[in-house]
């Protein structure tokens, strides 16, 4: 999401639509310096980033849980016949 | 990998099953209506893997491959309405206005909770929340947030399976990862 040229200082309100371009590496120099000089002075917004980091890596937990034993034969199966038809 | 499966190694094939199986179904239920045609869906894809693994040209990597075959396949059988990842520029933040003053500061700041997330991720609480969260995203959001987040493909493979630019994956890796910070939000408050 595109804000407006950053002018001069940014609001939390920006701020905060800024993070995933942040952490993407997709700001220029001058957007980042600002986002940064933000969160150095803003207490709330640097919880902020930090709680999207956290969600970050809480899903990164979430992976599917491993392939059961019954679907994992019917698989090799369906490759066995694929290989002899 | 290619030239094992090329071969006919059956190892190969259940190394690839291991791997991919369960994220794929999961990827696909962004897709289509229920988890038993996500399988079908998958196990079709693994056909049309086996299948194409000789004209297989290496320009993305075999799980970029994969995974855009079953993109294309849970897409056309999706019973959802069908449409294209959409391209939402516009649209309004991502944190509801009502929690900024009117020159953007928090009026209604988020409590502190980020430190905390490490201590209760054990418990198995946090992450069926997040589940949960992630099925109620729009269905870009979705794609997106579970190929990047959940099994970890770059921007640039998320970008080739689902044929999006790198622009719109950061909008709706935007949307979807705030969504789901709000729903922890709710979640760490209720404690």
């Amino acid at each position: 999401m595109r804000l407006p040229t950053l002018g001069g200082d940014i609001a939390c309100q920006q701020a905060v639509e800024l993070i995933t371009d942040y952490l993407e590496g997709a700001l220029s120099r001058r957007e980042r310096e600002r986002f940064e000089a933000h969160l150095r002075a803003c207490v709330e917004c640097d919880e902020y980033l930090r709680q999207v980091q956290a969600t970050i890596r809480i899903l990164g937990s979430a992976r599917p849980e491993d392939l059961d034993p019954v679907t994992r034969e019917g698989l090799l199966e369906l490759y066995r016949q694929f290989r002899s038809g | 990998m290619v030239r094992r499966l090329r071969s006919g190694d059956e190892s190969a094939f259940a190394e690839m099953i291991d791997a991919y199986h369960s994220s794929m179904v999961r990827f696909a239920q962004t897709f289509v209506s229920s988890r038993a045609i996500a399988e079908e869906v998958t196990q079709d894809t693994w056909l049309a893997v086996l299948n194409g693994i000789d004209r297989f040209q290496g320009r993305s990597s075999l799980k970029t491959w994969i995974f855009r075959i079953l993109a294309n396949r849970a897409r056309s059988t999706g019973t959802r309405e069908q449409r294209t990842v959409p391209v939402d520029i516009e649209g309004t933040g991502t944190v509801d206005r009502g929690r900024f003053d009117a020159a953007g500061s928090w009026s209604d700041p988020p409590a502190h909770w980020s430190e905390e997330v490490d201590n209760r991720l054990s418990a198995g609480h946090l992450v069926a929340e997040v589940r949960a969260a992630i099925s109620r995203l729009p269905e870009g959001q979705r794609a997106v947030v579970t190929l990047r987040d959940v099994d970890g493909l770059s921007s640039k493979e998320v970008c080739d399976v689902l044929d999006i630019s790198e622009a719109n994956q950061r909008v709706l890796l935007h949307r979807g990862r705030s969504r789901i910070r709000a729903a922890l939000e709710v979640e760490m408050a209720d404690r």
